[in-house]
């Protein structure tokens, strides 16, 4: 139960930096090759270690040695385009700015104490011969993505909603077999938009806490509490939930999805969002599917995990024309890896819709899968910076 | 990035930790990696570090640092052409580590993406970090005999898995592996360091699949090192193969052109064994010093064989006590394992000491993760590991818990690779 950061270090239609410049993934070792500006922000000053560089892929090492927070800025020949930026740097401390700039003029300013237009100077960006294969179109490309997505998370939330319900009349009725088999089919339209679910911090754990996850005194509801009652343990000795009981855990579940699903149409997405979204649900992955503890009564983890690669692969999806644009490698690489993962997960099918139940997997299963989420999650790490550079 | 007034330096030097201080000096610590990228490409000899190219690869002869961390993987990819750029990266990253430098250079990555290097050894000294990596049988073909990267006519004909040895209670989990890496240096933190980055940038191509943790060298490589203790107390490896004494390493662990017409990509290479062996510390420390020394066949005090002298005296097989008895046990360790023993045969050993916590009874998961190198283990481990585990008297207080054997290619040139004469 954590929280995706919410990094507003781009926000869509604003300042992408629409003709940023893909270059290639050798990032090291460019020292000494003019591209590594050293940056002095001062409370009254703003110095630069050079007024040109050549064209590639720019660093620029802002220190703030002044008394006041400060913000470094590189705009466009125009002053107003956000080319790149680096915030809410403290006293004495420094953050590294990169960017990828083709040849042209920028505006560098600081901004000691945030506000005002900034300490600005010029600054040269000459020809050196690397191609930028940026284009306009990004933009679009962009627009595209954060809506698709947004679409997305709202038919998730939707079909949650309405599979929610269904589960629930089901449970409150005492049937439990139809129950035991809406149960993990409910749950995958809310573990396809995980990270968007748990950013509220409020629903969160009343909707999806573990017993493992509660504090002493803290009340127990959500999925997990009606997932105990349906799969109760065998060895230890368990008080089944009363009819009034179950009316009142069903309740609160459907009351709280039907509020999750209200905030969730007013939500909009940036690029960053979502690359951190699709890094999250890896990370969900990791943690607490691949390891069997999301699920520990059902064992239905393996839809909970298809559902989270499922919202992931979205996210990817939605940025890849960006990415393919941006960094092709990765782009490459990430399709392939996806797919490697989506194959061995297929092995585990049951029906249509249906996954074996994770206690059935031997250790030297989980370790493969375990192994094919790593691949993944390693590149996938670096989408968000690849498609906001 | 390196500030040599951060607090993760000030408090080892306050801890007095020792390291590579000694032959370095304060400025090594307070230069860090600073130091390391200024004296880089100079002619100055640095003593904190040791060069990552060369003939052979470096942490063989290399005299034995304090630390180990030794990791084993299994190869994910299924192409060539994978393995050999996993190679490359783990080249360029254990060159850079080895001399004091993070991962993936100096330039920062994008705020919005994760740093190339994990952090953690920033503001160390090199500690004298080698990272020596190795081959192992499955990488060249897999359990059902099937070639995997079109390497298999190039396996040497000794790198198999290792024979079953009498009392050997292997853990699947704790044995063998597609590759290894040995990182040894004189500072935890640094071997752990080299591990985790390699693992990581390993993602997608090879998964860890085992690796130990080890304090305390067990063996001596270097005439100027002191023999170490093993934790049965003892001295170990007063015998071992120096590295001031090339043309025994010739001929005991380098491989040779010709050795195998096979396998020519190994020449100027080794055989490294590495076995995971528990100690029973608990019964051994109720055991009577008489008993121990009888065990051992050397005295617990000076390492001396019981036949008399001091550590370096030559064992004396012959001299009998007034029992009739020899004063070294024929059932002794010091006797079953002496080269005049085995038929002359040699090791270069280069184990250390480990302690995993401890079990459920609460006995120390403890004992010695033996590592030798040889040139041909056939000859030189196999024959001298069957009759130490059937006529032992130590093997009562020993259990053989992890296996492996790999090949150790030769040494990488400026610009290559680590096996690239197997892929060549």
């Amino acid at each position: 139960m954590k929280h995706p950061r919410l990094v507003a270090a781009l926000v869509a239609g604003v300042s992408l930096p629409a003709l940023a410049a893909c270059t290639d993934n050798s990032s090291s070792s460019d020292q000494g090759d003019g591209r590594t500006l050293n940056v002095t922000s001062s409370d009254d000053a703003c110095d630069l270690s050079a007024d040109s560089a050549p064209s590639g892929r720019l660093v620029f090492k802002v220190r703030n040695t002044g008394s006041k927070v400060t913000e470094f800025y590189l705009y466009a020949a125009d002053g107003k385009r956000i080319v790149g930026e680096a915030e809410n740097i403290g006293p004495g401390l420094s953050r590294s700015l990169v960017v990828s700039a083709p040849a042209g003029k920028y505006v560098p300013a600081c901004k000691p104490g945030m506000t005002g237009k900034g300490i600005r100077s010029t600054f040269t960006v000459t020809d050196s011969g690397k191609k930028s294969n940026a284009s306009a179109a990004v933009q679009q490309q962009v627009d595209d993505a954060t809506t698709q997505y947004h679409e997305y998370v709202e038919d998730q939330s939707e079909q949650l909603l309405d599979g929610t319900k269904r589960f629930v009349a089901a449970y409150r009725a005492g049937d439990d077999a139809k129950a035991r088999a809406l149960y993990p089919t409910a749950r995958v339209h809310w573990e396809r938009i995980e990270p968007v679910a748990e950013s509220f911090g409020d629903l969160d754990p009343k909707m999806d806490a573990r017993e493992a996850d509660l504090e002493a005194g803290q009340q127990w509801t959500g999925w997990h509490r009606l997932e105990k009652d349906l799969w109760p343990p065998r060895k230890a000795a368990y008080t089944p939930l009363t009819k009034a009981q179950r009316a009142t855990y069903a309740g609160r579940l459907l009351a709280d999805t039907e509020t999750l699903h209200g905030r969730i149409e007013k939500l909009t997405f940036t690029v960053d969002q979502i690359g951190n979204g699709a890094k999250s649900l890896l990370d969900e992955v990791a943690t607490g599917k691949v390891t069997g503890e999301e699920e520990v009564w059902s064992h239905t983890d393996l839809y909970d995990f298809q559902a989270n690669i499922d919202g992931a692969r979205v996210a990817f999806e939605g940025l890849r024309p960006v990415l393919a644009q941006k960094d092709p490698a990765l782009e490459r690489q990430l399709a392939q890896r996806f797919t490697a993962l989506e194959r061995m997960l297929d092995r585990y099918r049951v029906g249509s819709t249906g996954f074996v139940s994770y206690d059935k997997l031997s250790d030297t299963e989980v370790k493969a899968l375990s192994d094919a989420v790593n691949a993944l999650s390693e590149p996938l790490s670096h989408l968000t910076a690849a498609v906001t550079l | 990035m390196t500030d040599p007034t951060s607090p993760a330096v000030s408090r080892r030097r306050l801890l007095g930790y020792a390291g590579a201080g000694a032959a370095v000096g304060a400025a090594g610590f307070a230069g860090g990696m600073g130091t390391a990228r200024a004296t880089d490409g100079t002619a100055a000899p640095a003593t904190d570090r040791y060069p990552f190219h060369g003939r052979h690869q470096a942490g063989i002869v290399t005299p034995a640092q304090d630390r180990l961390h030794f990791a084993a993987f299994d190869v994910t990819a299924t192409s060539r052409a994978e393995l050999v750029l996993l190679l490359r990266s783990w080249t360029a990253a254990a060159a850079a580590m080895t001399q004091g430098r993070p991962v993936g250079g100096d330039t920062p990555l994008p705020y919005d993406s994760p740093a190339a290097d994990t952090g953690e050894a920033s503001g160390l000294p090199p500690s004298r970090l080698t990272l020596t990596f190795g081959f192992g049988p499955s990488l060249f073909r897999d359990a059902d005999g099937k070639d995997r990267f079109g390497l298999a006519d190039r396996q040497p004909k000794a790198l198999r898995r290792l024979p079953h040895f009498p009392a050997d209670a292997l853990v699947e989990q704790r044995s063998d592996g597609d590759l290894c890496v040995q990182a040894c240096a004189d500072d935890p933190q640094v071997a752990v360091h080299a591990i985790r980055n390699l693992s990581r940038l390993a993602f997608g191509t090879a998964a860890l699949r085992w690796s130990q943790l080890g304090f305390g060298r067990t063996s001596s490589t270097s005439t100027s090192q002191a023999t170490p203790r093993n934790l049965f107390g003892f001295k170990d490896g007063t015998a071992n193969l120096k590295a001031e004494q090339p043309s025994a390493v010739d001929e005991h662990v380098w491989v040779a052109d010709g050795d195998d017409d096979g396998a020519g990509w190994l020449a100027g290479g080794a055989f490294l064994v590495a076995r995971r062996i528990n100690m029973h510390i608990e019964t051994w420390d109720r055991t009577s010093l008489r008993e121990q020394e009888t065990l051992v066949g050397r005295d617990r005090s000076e390492g001396a064989p019981l036949s008399g002298g001091t550590e370096f005296t030559k064992p004396d097989f012959t001299t009998r006590g007034n029992d009739g008895r020899p004063l070294i046990a024929m059932s002794s360790h010091v006797r079953l394992a002496h080269p005049s023993q085995n038929d002359g045969v040699r090791m270069l050993r280069r184990g250390y000491n480990f302690t995993d916590g401890n079990d459920d009874l609460g006995r120390l998961d403890a004992g010695l993760f033996f590592i030798a190198y040889v040139r041909d283990p056939d000859r030189q481990y196999v024959p001298m590991q069957n009759r130490l585990s059937r006529d032992d008297g130590l093997m009562e207080y020993l259990q053989h818990t992890g296996s492996a054997l790999f090949a150790v290619p030769p040494g990488v040139r400026r610009g290559g690779f680590v096996g690239e004469t197997l892929f060549a």
